[in-house]
Order: C-alpha cells, then sequence, then structure tokens
C-alpha cells in the first residue's frame, strides 16, 4: 500500500510556483505571437488571391494535421539545426506555430460570420474593400471570436506541458523533475493537475467577466 | 440621369437579364415591378455595381458604372441604396450609421457629419433616436435610418429594392413616407416594390419585368388599367385580386 506524503508539494513550494510562473509566461507569449499570425493567416484564408489562400490553406491544415508533441520535437531538432533557437524560444516558436493555426480558423469563421449584408452596405457607401473591412466587418468580427480566442488561450496553457519534453523550464517538467529525486510521484502530479486547473479556471472566470461587461456595452 | 443599355448576366447558364434598357431622366421615380424571380433584384444591383454585369453598359451621370476605369467607390457615393432587410451596422448607433461613411469615405469633420445626420434624423422623424442601437428600433425605425444612411452621402440617385417587404404592415406607411418626400423633393429614383398603390401614386413610370426581360413600360394610369401585354395583364389579375 502505497504511503501518501504531502509534505513533497510544501517543501517544494518554490519549484512549483516557478513552474507556474514559467508555464504562464511561455503561454502569454506564445499567444501574443499566435494572434497575429491567427489574423494573418485568417485573413490569407479569405483572400481571393490565389496563391496567398493556398499558402494559408496549407498552412492551417499541416498544423492542425501534426500533433503538437511532434512539432515541438522537429522544430527543436530540425529547425534547430539550422537556427539555435534553445529551448525556450523552441517551445514559444512552436506553441505560436500551433496556436496561430487555429486562430486563423477562428479569424476566418467570425469574418465570414458576419452577415453579407454587412459588406454590401459598407460598399454601397462607397466604402472601399478595405475601409469596409475596417470600419464595418473586423470590429464585428472580434466581438464574435473573443469567445473562441479565450479558450484557445485556456487549451494553449494546458498544451504547454507538452514543451517539457525539448526541455523547456515549466510547471511540468519541474514536476518531472521533482519526482526523479523524490520519488513521490502521485502526490506531485495530485497537486501539478490541481495548479494547472486553477490557473484554467481562474482564466476562464477573468474571461467571463470580461465578455459579461462588453455584452452590456453592446446594447 | 441613369442609362441602362444591353446588359446582359447570367448566373452560371442561368441568364437572369436579357438585353435590358432603360433609362431613367433625372428627378424621375421608377416602379420596377415583376414576379418573383424576375431579375429586379438583379438589375438594380447592378445599377450600383453590387452586381456585376456580362456586357452591356450603366451610366448614371454620366459615369460608366461597369467600366474598370472608373472608381466605383467614387460613383457610389453618388447613388443611394436601402436593402429589403436594411443591413444597419448593429453595433453603431443610429446616429453613427449615419455619420460613418461621410467621415471615413468624404472626410467630414465628425462634428459636420453629426450636424447632417441628426438634420437627416430629424427630417425622418427618428430626432430621439440618434444613440439608440439598431437592436432597440422598430423595423419601419431601421429602415428610416437606412434611408438617413444613404442619403447622408448626398446622392443624386436612390435605389430602393423591396423596403418595405420585410416590414410589418403598420411600418410599411412611414417608410414609404420617406420615399414619397424624396420624389417630391426631386430625387431620382429606382424602387422595386410590391406596393402597387403606392407605385400608383408617386411613379413616373412603371417598370414591368419578367423572365430577365422588361416586358412593358407605361405611365402608371395606363399600366394599372389597360397593359398593353398579356403577361402584365397576368400578372396584376394575381397580385390585385389579393
Ligand atoms: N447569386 C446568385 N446566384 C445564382 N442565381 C441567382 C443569384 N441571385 C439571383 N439568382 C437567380 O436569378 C434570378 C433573378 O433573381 P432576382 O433576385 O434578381 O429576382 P427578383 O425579381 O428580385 O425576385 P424577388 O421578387 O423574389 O426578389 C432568380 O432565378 C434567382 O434564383
Ligand atoms: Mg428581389
Amino acid at each position: 500500500m502505497y504511503q501518501y506524503d504531502w509534505s513533497v508539494i510544501s517543501r517544494n513550494m518554490d519549484v512549483f510556483i516557478e513552474g507556474a510562473l514559467k508555464t504562464l509566461e511561455l503561454s502569454a507569449i506564445s499567444i501574443l505571437l499566435a494572434i497575429p499570425i491567427g489574423i494573418i493567416f485568417g485573413l490569407g484564408r479569405i483572400s481571393k488571391n490565389k496563391i496567398i489562400f493556398y499558402i494559408s490553406s496549407a498552412y492551417i491544415e499541416i498544423i492542425r494535421g501534426v500533433p503538437l508533441l511532434v512539432l515541438l520535437i522537429w522544430i527543436f531538432y530540425v529547425l534547430g539545426q539550422f537556427f539555435s533557437l534553445g529551448s525556450y524560444w523552441g517551445s514559444i516558436v512552436g506553441l505560436a506555430i500551433f496556436a496561430g493555426a487555429f486562430i486563423a480558423e477562428i479569424v476566418r469563421s467570425g469574418i465570414q460570420g458576419v452577415p453579407k449584408g454587412q459588406m454590401e452596405a459598407a460598399r454601397s457607401l462607397g466604402m472601399s474593400h478595405t475601409k469596409a473591412m475596417t470600419y464595418i466587418i473586423l470590429p464585428q468580427a472580434f466581438r464574435r471570436v473573443l469567445p473562441p480566442l479565450a479558450s484557445q488561450f485556456i487549451m494553449l496553457i494546458k498544451d504547454s506541458s507538452l514543451v517539457s519534453v525539448i526541455a523547456a523550464t515549466e510547471l511540468t517538467l519541474n514536476a518531472k523533475n521533482l519526482v526523479a529525486t523524490s520519488f513521490r510521484s502521485l502526490e506531485v502530479w495530485t497537486f501539478v493537475a490541481l495548479v494547472y486547473f486553477i490557473m484554467t479556471f481562474s482564466l476562464s472566470l477573468i474571461i467571463r467577466y470580461f465578455e459579461k461587461r462588453l455584452s452590456r456595452s453592446d446594447a | 440621369m441613369i442609362t441602362i443599355k444591353n446588359v446582359n448576366k447570367s448566373f452560371g447558364d442561368h441568364q437572369v437579364l436579357t438585353d435590358v434598357s432603360l433609362e431613367v431622366p433625372k428627378s424621375n421615380v421608377i416602379a420596377l415591378i415583376g414576379p418573383s424571380g424576375a431579375g429586379k433584384s438583379t438589375l438594380i444591383r447592378a445599377i450600383n455595381a453590387l452586381e456585376p454585369i456580362d456586357n452591356g453598359e450603366v451610366t448614371v451621370d454620366g459615369i460608366s458604372i461597369h467600366n474598370k476605369k472608373t472608381d466605383i467607390n467614387v460613383a457610389r457615393t453618388n447613388i443611394g441604396f436601402v436593402f429589403q432587410s436594411f443591413n444597419l451596422f448593429p453595433f453603431l448607433t443610429a446616429l453613427e450609421n449615419v455619420t460613418m461613411a461621410p467621415m471615413k469615405v468624404k472626410g467630414l469633420s465628425k462634428e459636420a457629419a453629426e450636424k447632417r445626420g441628426k438634420e437627416l434624423l430629424s427630417s425622418l422623424g427618428l430626432a430621439d433616436k440618434f444613440d439608440a442601437f439598431p437592436n432597440r428600433l422598430s423595423g419601419g425605425q431601421q429602415q428610416r435610418v437606412a434611408i438617413a444612411r444613404a442619403l447622408a452621402m448626398d446622392p443624386n440617385v436612390m435605389l430602393f429594392d423591396e423596403p418595405t417587404s420585410a416590414l410589418d404592415p403598420e411600418m410599411v406607411t412611414e417608410v414609404l413616407d420617406a420615399i414619397r418626400k424624396l420624389a417630391k423633393d426631386g430625387m431620382t429614383m429606382v424602387v422595386v416594390t410590391h406596393e402597387m398603390g403606392f407605385a400608383k401614386e408617386i411613379c413616373d413610370e412603371i417598370v414591368f419585368m419578367a423572365e430577365g426581360k422588361i416586358v412593358e413600360r407605361a405611365a402608371p394610369s395606363k399600366f394599372f388599367t389597360n397593359p398593353d401585354t398579356q403577361r402584365a395583364q397576368d400578372f396584376l389579375s394575381k397580385v390585385l385580386n389579393h
């Protein structure tokens, strides 16, 4: 019978806190990079320019079809031969490229979800395609994409645990190392699960609060 | 003011407009009527190039609308378009709906655009609705905001595609009154409508379309009492008996 000893948690609290902060840092930087990537390729996906359309589609389909774990290892070892990214930037690049493909689809469906009549009304008033996009379509698409974008960020926090395979410091790697030295795997992994849950759940509460405020100002 | 010359248009192998020609003199009001699928929307949308055409020519105020060399965005500022489903911008207030294009397209200052916008909304009976969002307005109010939005660009031509078809019956009058007022002020207009009484009252000419062709053109007094074509007679007996 396994004897639980939870003191391993309190004795190593600094390791967990450091890991959790690194996880948040990696996820935040990755999502900040992924959003512009997603906007560019999301717009590319609805572009009338065939070349831009195919490049964007290829990026989105390939990335969505490759497991994140494989993508991270590929970036670290294959791309790593040409650019010395290191495990920190390697994992950020991997996460950003991965999340960018999903955000591109969110952006595309957000834009296409705006009724066709909105573009027609804007164009009928003499707005160019670009002006109509900027002043009429994107502000409406923005409101539509916020909730799925927020879920994407929460997924990214969880997915970031995979970067431990390329030895980037974050919560999961710290936990692995701790297990290796303390042999208290059940306690450590239970607590790690709890920490991930606390991070994602508080984030979704914050997001829900902002969503409510936004919908209130929307009359 | 508007000339349409030998316009053809197909969707795939379905010919929707066949050799359509029409001219609308300045300050005239034309009613475009006909059965569903006749091509009325396609034709009126071709006048401001919301719908591309296969061949033929459309000019408004002497400007060739479908010519590649024409700056269509400039041309469209002269042509107001009112949609059946209003298409107001839902995230903007009534006043913002009206001021957006004058500011972003014509470069008007916010003050100038708001001054003009308030005048227009007030003249359409919406003086107490400047700050209302579209979803807080009735259909009739929304359509009047849409009319104000189009007028804010100071167009010389106004096009209406079934402006009252999406409205509850009790709101039809307020929108027709707004169009009637424009007619009185000498606006050149093309109105696709099923409101035969209205067409008879304010239009200078009735243009009857069926199957992508203009079948008959006549003054309202003649068209509604004694149309020349069998096709128009059949159509009238159907719509007037309901
Ligand atoms: N985008 C499109 N693609 C394919 N066919 C179309 C398209 N738009 C219209 N059509 C077809 O063209 C024909 C004419 O349509 P149009 O909308 O101009 O008719 P309408 O006279 O306005 O009819 P209604 O009174 O129902 O509005 C119809 O047969 C319609 O199905
Ligand atoms: Mg129609």
